[in-house]
Parts: C-alpha cells; structure tokens; sequence
C-alpha cells in the first residue's frame, strides 16, 4: 500500500486515493486538424516506464482535488509531489519531464510535419 | 494414555504443574502449559504426523516455528478447523483436536504411498508432460491430481471464529525478538520512540531460550531475555505482540502482522478473536528475523526422526523434550557439536557425531572428546533406515574432495538423527521489501544487501552467526532507527558476551550416495514439495536452468513453506550443475506471505451485512412495510417490484407496467446521481461535457445529454437543469454519480482550470418521488397550488419550484417512460412525508408504486437505453441510433475527435435495434448471442447479442433490445438466438416498440 502525501491533507495510504495514469499528456488543440495516426498516439500511447514517471493522483475520498506525482516505478519511492498544472521542481523530476516526448501537445510538437501531410 | 516418556526432567519453560490432554487422530495425548502440539508430540515419542506431498512418505517434525516444512497439521473440527497449521506454531490447549494430512486411509497404512515405489515414473514435471493430452480431459485429470497431492481439508460451512483487523503507526517496528531484536528494542526504547516488536513464538528471546551454554553480562541468556522483556514491558510505547508472525513487506514500510491469540477450545460457542490482522506504516523497520538451518543432502534424508539440530537445542531447552534418547548426529559445523554436548548434560545417549570435517579443531570438538562422544571426522551418513520413524544409518568416509566415498559402510543405530548443513539468513522480509541480495562466500548463502526502503537487516538475518555480534548490530541499529525517526538518546552500553568459538564450515554438496544399489535411492531438497536432487539434475538436463524456469517446473522452493530450508541448497546444486557461482545463478523473489495466513484474517469483520456499505433511499422503510422486492444497484438498495398477495414477479410487473401507462405510477427516483452545478463558466463547462449544445439553455428549463470519454464512447447519461443563470443540477445515472463527479472535476482542474466552475454531490440532499401517467397532473394540481401545471404554462422538459403537500419543492417534467410525468424533489427529510402524502391523496387516482423492473419495461417499450445496459464502453452515440444528439457546430467536446476516427465510422459496426421474437410466448434471455443461420452445432458466426428483453404488457408481447452488425440495415430481417434447447426466431425492428407495434 502506496504511503502519499497529498498536498492539501498529507501523508494518507493509498485507498484513498484515484490513480489518473502518465501525466503532463496534452490533449490536442481541438482547432487544429490531427490525422487519426497522431489522434491515437494522444488516446492511446502511453509510456509505460520502468523507473521514474510523472503521473496523476486525485484525493477521491478525501479533498478531491488532482496533483500530481514523481514515482519510481520499480521501487514506489514517491520522490515529489507537485500541482497539477505546474511542472516538477526537482532535478530528477525536471530530468523525467525533459525525457517526456508527449510533455508538449503534438499538434504543437510538429506542425510542420502535419502541414505536409 | 501415553506418558511422557521423552520429557526431560528439568529442562524447559513450561508450566509442569499444568498438564494438558489433546487429541491427535483419535488418540488422546497429555502435554503441559506452553507446550505447541509439536513438542507435546514429540514428548511422547509420536515422531510420524504426515505424509509427504506427492510420494507419501511418512514424515516426521523436522523444524521448529515457521520453518518446520513437513509437520502440517489440520487443527480443530466441524466449521472451526484449520488445515495445513505448523505443529511447532500451535499452543496446546485442553482439549484441542487434531490430525494428520494428506493420508488414507491412514497414517500408518497410507494407499498412496505407492507413488513412492513408482517415485521414477513421476519426475519433475509429470503433470505437465503427461496430461496435456488430450486437452478436454485435463479438468477430469485435476480433480485426481488434486485429490492424490492434497494438503489440509477447507471448512464447508461458515467460519464461526472471529478475525480483527488493526491499524498501527510506529517509529520503528521490529521484526523478531531474539538476541539482537531485544537489543534493538532495548536502545531504541529508551530514546521514547514509539516501537511494535514482533515474534512469531509464543516466549519471546529467540535463540536465547536454547543456546544455554552462552552468558550475557555473567547472566544465563535466558535470565538475560527476560530482564530485557521486563524493562520494554514497562514501557508505555512499547507494543509486545508475541504468537505474531510479520507475513508481508510492502511499500513505504506497510507491513501486515498476522496475530494468533491465545488459544481456547474450539468447542467453545462464545465467539473469540483467532487471529489479528495488523497493518503496520512504521518509519523504520529492523529485521532481526535470525537464521534458519540448512538441511544436509543425502539418500533418504527425508525420515521422521531425522531434524534440525538447532530445533532439537530448542526442543530440549525450550519445552524440555528430546525427540530421541540414542541420537546420532551429522555436521558440516561446530553449531552441531552444541546439540551433541546439551544432550549429553541430560544423560540423553549420543550415538556419535559425524562430521564431514576432515580435521575439526575448536573448543567445541575438544569438549564432546572429553565427554566421550564418538566423533566420526572426514564421514557421512550415506543413508537411513526406519518407516514410521529412523532406526539405523549408514556412515563410510569421504574422499578429500567429497564427490566419492571410500572405505567400509558402519551402520549405527538411533532413534534420531540432527542434521546440520550451515546457516541461511531469514532475508524473506527483507526480499520482499524490495532489497538486493548477495552471496556470501564465507557462509555460502545470501544475506541482504542494499536496501531500497527504510530497512536495517541485523544479526542473524545480517548474517552474524554469534551472539556477540547480534547483540552488538542490535543496539547499534536500535538506536540509529530512533535516531532517524525523530527521537535522541545514546545507546546503551554493550554486554559483555561468553560463547563459544566456531571454526569453518566444510561444504559437500550433495553426499555422494552408495553405488552398487538396486533402487535409486531419494535424496531431498525440498521436504515440503517432495522435491529430489535428480528432479533438479533432470530440470537442468531437460534445460530449465533459469532459477525462475527451476522453481516452476520442480516446485522447489513453492508451497506454504516458501523455500526456508531447501532454496539455497537447490541454487547451490544448479550452480554445480552449471559450473558457475551461486551468485550468477541467482535467487526467486520471496512472496508474501512468510508463513500461511488464514483467509478469515484478510477479511476480518466485514463479511457479512458489514461487507460492504449499502444505501438506503429516505422513503425505504415504506418500500420495506409494503413487502418490496429489493435489487442492488451499486451500493443502493432499490425496490425492484411490489407482489401482492400471491402474485408472482411478472405478475407484479405487468400490473406496475400497465398502471403507469393508464393512470399513475410513482417511483422512487432518489438514487439518480445529482450534482449542482454552479460558477460563471459553468454552461461553457457543461458544453464542453455533453455531446449536444448548451450554452442557450434557459433558467427553467431541462436538456437531456449524453457524456463521452475521450475514445467516444458512451459514459453516461442524463437530464441538466438550468435552475438560474450559472447554476445547474446534473442527474446522473445511479451506478454513475461518483465516477462522473470524479471525471468532470477531472476535466476541471486538469485540463480547463481556467474554468470559473463549482461541483457538490447533492445525491444524498434530495428526495425523489416520480409520478408518471395520463392522471399524474390531476394528482400534482391537488397538492400544488403555487404551480401553473398546464402544459403550457410547465410545458415538457420544464423546471419549476413551488410548494407540493407543504414541502418546497423542485419539479422537473421529465420523462423516462415517454408518459406525462414530473419528478419531485424534496430535502431528504421531507422525502417519506411527500411520498404517503402523495400515495394517500392518489388513492382515488389508483396510484401504483412501481419499482425498478418495471421502470426498465416502461422505457424500453419507449426504446430509451440504459447505458451500462445498451453500453458496455464500446458504443457511441452513433451505434446507438442517437446522432441527433452530436452537435455539428460545436468546436469542441470530450469524444468529438474519436467520432470521426476510421473504425468509429465503419459501417458495419453493432447497431442498436429492436427484436421481436416470432413466436409471442418466447422472452428472450438477455446477453443471449444472436446468429444469422443456424448450424448443428457452436461455432457459429455471431453477429451480435441481446441487450434487453421483457415481456411488455403495454405491447401486449415480449420485447427486446439487440446490437446488431450493421443492424439498422437489417430491418425486417429474420435472426436466430441458438438455446441450448432450440433456436428462436426473431425479426429486426425499430426500438420504439409502443408506437410501432402497439398501435
């Protein structure tokens, strides 16, 4: 059982807690037009790591509110917790954020390469 | 009754003065206080209280505690017995009842031994390659298999003990209580930090109970242990739990703690704790969990009588029992020269030592010359004889590289043989934490290495062999536990320690067996899983040499026992099959639990009504008094029909049906999700969840929605209101509402937090009374004067607050039945009151309470899904028929992108339609599978299924709903539904069964 600090009410065990998956996954700009390709690889890819990942946690049975988490996944050593819509501020988070190739929206990430099409 | 012919006159800490009967298959036995049912046993000489695994050997106790791997046991009767119990883990009590496993027809006399005659033609791997063929009859197989290679018997009935469940925060938990977790304990304790230590025995001190020819400070080790219990129970934040084995290790430090209480009779009907469930967060944890001794390897290693020599130190120490009067003993060490030398201060007869030492020279081996023990050096016992229990072994001598044997064969009688092959760390714990192990050369096993959590592994598990250094790693890791949880303090001064010096370990793996012999003879690795040295040399040869692939395909190393005495060994002897170093061999990941846990303490009190939490409406004592039918809806509890008299459940039904539709009906609608809504951005939220428009939606009006996820698929479903500008109340479906209030406040705050948006359940705020029917406006006029009600004045889809029976009230005209009807909601305290208010004033209107059976008739003659029902995550609104529902404009909302994806499009994906069976008797069975041509027999192509199906007495014939392969262009067509007994017909129509067939 997972020991998480959530930001508003502290360190609680993890049934109390909703798991929201890979963080930082953005959700494409709904005026622009994304081939299904790109479409599915929002909807669908995830990244699956094996050591740190930047993911989501809701409070559900207590503030109800989202943060989310740096976490090992191989040892589930919770190394930061930050706000939903900011970025990590640890070395080894900021590291696993940079390594995210979904960290910015696709339709941003490549324009170019969807214009050609 | 049998007298205590193997009890010791002094030794031990029992209570001699409280002699206690028990029975053990049939035969009743005397014990005293404090005695387990292992040592009573053992105190009248019954060695043989099992049958092995899969050759039904007999076998005898070979350990002590947790580590015993053949003494299990079933214990106590009827529905309060308890298969595959340790008998050194159970305290006796007067009057307990127990018995042998795995036998038949007994343990003397046991058929299945014959697969011990026929040992060479099942080898590892057997099952595997012997029943795969044919495939349709491995299920006949198992139930024999299963069968022959049993363990303990289940209860049938219901468990009438009693299991708890604790939750415990501490600074430092302390698995094990001997030498160096009392030292721990001790330091830790007195920097006032909060400590739980733990032991899996009944006495706490550990190996300080049997190694008697040690002193601590000039004190006995025992006085020692106990001085120390003393001080740490005078400690207010000291927990004690002794009798409670640590099973399971899992992230940041949460531990579960399997409690035994004290023991009473199982005859007893006054319902008692059996065991406790701790769950345990500790800041730091130390692991002084000790070591467990390595058995020897040789031909029929396997006999009762044949253990542990440590356990047979702690036997006769501990309970003042000796499991043999002539014992003979065999080592690769000096530890077992202290059995040797223990037995021989008690008169007992020691046969001879045989050591596979070439030279042994310590203090220990002069000690036991001096005594006049025969010592056999550079020797080993080649193999044993004796059924029920040992009677002879043979010993020859060993080459100086240990592979052959040399010389004449001596055979030496005995009644008992302790075994002594090394020491293995208990990294069990440890493993499961996450942490890495390493071989150690000097003492050939794993100890633990880096730590990935919060973890001090000490002593023996840290792989000290002597008690100077236990209790020296103890006090060093007591006090740096304390220090980084918080707490200050000095550790306290080290003990002075007198022990014995041991010298070095000869390792000789496996002993060479006999050659010349006509039958091969067994050679155990693992006792609990009737694993043998060829079963190993056979995984190999047939290249399962992985760790992993070994322990699967031999079993070694599985079971309840989890390899505690046979791992390293089975990793040392494919590391010499391999040529290669234990270390690159590797080892398996230790599972939870340790040592079996009873199921019963998982579940702990919530069983029965206190399972699972149910939900109850304001009005259900009503449903309750008018003899309802209840049916679970989530966690609520839902009136599913109201029979009178002698009606059966259609009968109620229809008559529920048929009033809703001709007069009134009313229905308790309290259970639909509802959230309130409420912020200046909250219509562009609301546009931006539902498929359809939004944003010019009036105070007083009602839009029905439908929600998506991402992928386009129907989520849920249900009418928002508009009760004044920025606030709205959403109706969601009753199984929904959590998970939608998650998924929008989801939406919210991580991806639109710019949103100026509000969300509160008001599920439980309001009461719910739906009347519905030509005459529900008549009745609603009668208690509700401050309404216009006209319809178009409250014209359909309207919203409207007033006052109805005195209550304020809100009213939405919304229908789930295609009938007129208005839902009235109160605050939940008013609830009851509005409803007999209603039910008494529509009397004469003959109202009818209808529950949720007919609710699902009533819309289906409508044709409305239920999503959960018509859905399974896998429809869209297109599938369902529902386009009109999908705004074209809007340029957003959650699922639009995934509506227009390739396969989303396709046109023959299931389609939502209606089927009207042929024959007008046949009612469909819902998830039936539906077939365009029939053949003789399955496979047949399927082209979809049944997702409702009632008999509607509005239609006046059965009814269903189907998703159907390109379904829509199919109406008219004829499908066929296979039953098992014959296949119905049914033709595709649309789903609005009232309007089409009804009129």
């Amino acid at each position: 059982m997972l020991h998480i600090e959530c930001p508003w009410c502290g360190f609680r065990d993890d049934a109390e807690f909703h798991y929201g998956g890979e963080a930082h996954i953005t959700r494409p700009d709904p005026s622009i037009t994304l081939t299904d390709e790109k479409f599915s690889e929002y909807l669908f890819l995830k990244t699956n790591t094996k050591g740190l990942l930047l993911e989501r946690w809701c409070h559900r049975s207590g503030c109800r509110r989202w943060f989310n988490v740096l976490r090992n996944t191989i040892t589930n050593e919770i190394l930061e917790v930050y706000p939903v819509t900011e970025t990590p501020s640890s070395k080894q988070g900021k590291e696993t954020y940079e390594k995210n190739w979904r960290r910015e929206s696709y339709s941003k990430k490549t324009p170019k390469t969807d214009e050609a099409k | 009754m049998s007298s205590q012919r193997f009890r010791l006159k002094e030794a031990g800490r029992l209570d001699r003065n409280a002699p206690l009967k028990f029975k053990f298959d049939g035969k009743i036995y005397e014990g005293f206080r404090g005695d387990t049912l292992a040592s009573a046993l053992l105190a009248n000489g019954v060695h043989l209280v099992g049958r092995s695994f899969k050759y039904h050997r007999p076998r005898g106790h070979l350990g002590i505690g947790a580590v015993e791997a053949n003494a299990l046991i079933q214990v106590g009767d009827g529905n309060s017995t308890e298969p595959n119990v340790r008998a050194s883990q159970v305290e006796i009590y007067d009057g307990l009842v127990a018995s042998s496993q795995n036998r038949w027809p007994s343990l003397l006399f046991d058929l299945g031994a014959v697969n011990d005659l026929l040992g060479g033609l099942i080898p590892a791997g057997f099952y595997y390659k012997t029943f795969m063929w044919p495939r349709k009859w491995w299920m006949k197989y198992e139930y024999f298999i299963r069968r022959a290679a049993g363990l303990g018997k289940a209860p049938t009935g219901r468990d009438p003990d009693r299991y708890e469940k604790m939750h415990a925060h501490c600074d430092i938990l302390i698995v094990g209580a001997g030498p160096a977790g009392l030292a721990a304990a001790l330091a830790a304790s007195k920097t006032g930090a909060r400590v739980i230590i733990a032991d899996d025995q009944q006495t706490f001190g550990g190996s300080l109970n049997m190694d008697t020819d040690c002193y601590i400070n000039d004190k006995t080790t025992v006085d020692w242990g106990k001085d120390v219990v003393t001080t740490l129970e005078g400690l207010p934040d000291v927990t004690m739990l002794p009798n409670t084995t640590v099973s399971g290790y899992y992230e940041q430090n949460y531990l579960t703690l399997l409690e035994t209480t004290k023991p009473h009779s199982f005859k007893s009907t006054i319902q008692q704790t059996r065991h406790r469930l701790w769950k345990v967060r500790a800041k730091q944890v130390i692991l002084a969990t000790g070591m467990i001794e390595r058995p020897l390897v040789f031909a029929n290693n396997d006999r009762p009588g044949i253990m542990l020599s440590s356990a047979i130190r702690e036997y006769i120490n501990k309970y003042g029992v000796t499991p043999g009067q002539n014992p003979l003993i065999f080592t690769n060490n000096d530890d077992a020269y202290r059995t040797a030398i223990t037995m021989r201060q008690h008169n007992i007869n020691v046969v001879a030592i045989v050591d596979i030492r070439e030279n042994p020279n310590s203090e220990l081996f002069r000690q036991a010359r001096e005594m006049k023990i025969p010592v056999h050096v550079g020797s080993a016992v080649v193999t044993t004889k004796g059924y029920s229990r040992i009677k002879s072994a043979t010993i020859m001598k060993l080459s100086s590289d240990g592979k052959t044997l040399t010389g004449g064969r001596r055979i030496l009688g005995c009644d008992c043989l302790a075994m002594s092959g090394g020491w293995n760390p208990a990294i069990h714990l440890f493993s499961q934490s996450g942490g890495k192990v390493k071989w150690n050369h000097e003492l050939a096993t794993f100890i633990p290495g880096g730590a990935t959590q919060n973890v001090l592994a000490i002593g023996g598990c840290n792989g000290a062999a002597d008690l100077a250094k236990s209790l020296k790693e103890g006090l060093k890791a007591g006090i740096s536990a304390a220090r980084l949880s918080g707490n200050k303090g000095h550790p306290p001064a080290t003990p002075s320690v007198q022990e014995p010096v041991q010298s070095a370990t000869r390792f000789v793996l496996p002993i060479p067996t006999q050659k010349n012999k006509f039958v091969s003879e067994k050679v155990f690795i693992d006792f609990q899983n009737d694993v043998t040295l060829s079963d190993i040399q056979l995984a190999s040869r047939e290249g399962y040499n992985s760790v992993e692939h070994l322990k699967r395909y031999t079993t070694v190393g599985m079971g309840t026992d989890q390899g505690k005495t046979s791992n390293v060994n089975a990793l040392m002897l494919l590391s010499q099959i391999l040529d290669c170093e234990p270390e690159q061999v590797g080892y398996t990941t230790f599972r939870p639990p340790y040592a079996p846990t009873t199921i019963g303490a998982y579940a702990g009190r919530n069983i029965g009504n206190l399972f699972s939490p149910v939900r109850t409406t304001a009005i259900n004592r009503w449903h309750e008094e008018a003899g309802a039918r209840f049916e679970h809806v989530g966690q609520w509890m839902r009136a599913w029909y109201y029979p009178k008299a002698n009606e059966t459940m259609r009968q109620a039904v229809d008559r529920e049906v048929t009033a809703a539709r001709t007069n009134i009906g009313i229905l308790d609608a309290s259970t639909l999700g509802k959230i309130d809504i409420q912020g200046p951005d909250a219509a562009e939220f609301l546009n931006r969840v539902y498929t359809n428009a939004w944003l010019k939606l009036l105070p007083g009006t009602s839009r029905y929605g439908l929600m998506l996820k991402e992928d386009g698929m129907v989520m849920d479903d249900g009418v928002t209101t508009c009760i004044k500008e920025n606030h709205y109340h959403m109706t969601t479906t009753t199984g929904g509402a959590a998970s939608v209030l998650e998924w929008l406040e989801e939406w919210l705050q991580t991806e639109w937090p710019n949103l100026k948006v509000y969300l509160t359940s008001v599920t439980e705020q309001w009461a719910v009374a739906a009347i519905c029917g030509p005459k529900s406006r008549e009745l609603l006029q009668e208690l509700c004067t401050d309404i216009d009600l006209s319809d178009k004045a409250f014209p359909f889809m309207g919203y409207r607050e007033g006052t109805v029976a005195g209550i304020k009230a809100r009213i939405f005209r919304i229908s789930f039945t295609g009938e007129l009807s208005f839902e009235i909601n109160v605050p939940r305290s008013y609830g009851l009151s509005l409803w007999q208010k209603l039910l008494d004033v529509g009397k004469k209107y003959e109202i009818c309470p209808y529950g949720t059976e007919a609710m699902h008739v009533l819309r289906a003659e409508k044709g409305f899904i239920i999503v959960g029902q018509e859905t399974d995550g896998t429809v869209t609104p297109v599938d369902l028929g529902m386009d009109w529902i999908i705004s074209k404009t809007k340029p957003d909302f959650i699922g639009k992108r995934a509506l227009s994806r390739k396969d989303i499009i396709k046109a023959d994906r299931k389609q939502l339609v209606g089927l009207l069976t042929d024959n007008a008797t046949d009612i469909l069975p819902e998830g039936s599978q539906i077939v365009e041509e029939v053949l003789p027999k399955p496979p047949m192509s399927m082209i979809g299924h049944v997702t409702s199906s009632y008999f509607s007495p509005n239609c006046g014939r059965p009814i269903a709903m189907a998703l159907i392969k390109s379904g829509r262009d199919r109406m008219g067509q004829t499908v066929y539904i296979p039953l098992k007994n014959k296949p119905i017909a049914a033709t595709i129509t649309s789903v609005n069964f009232l309007d089409s067939v009804s009129k």
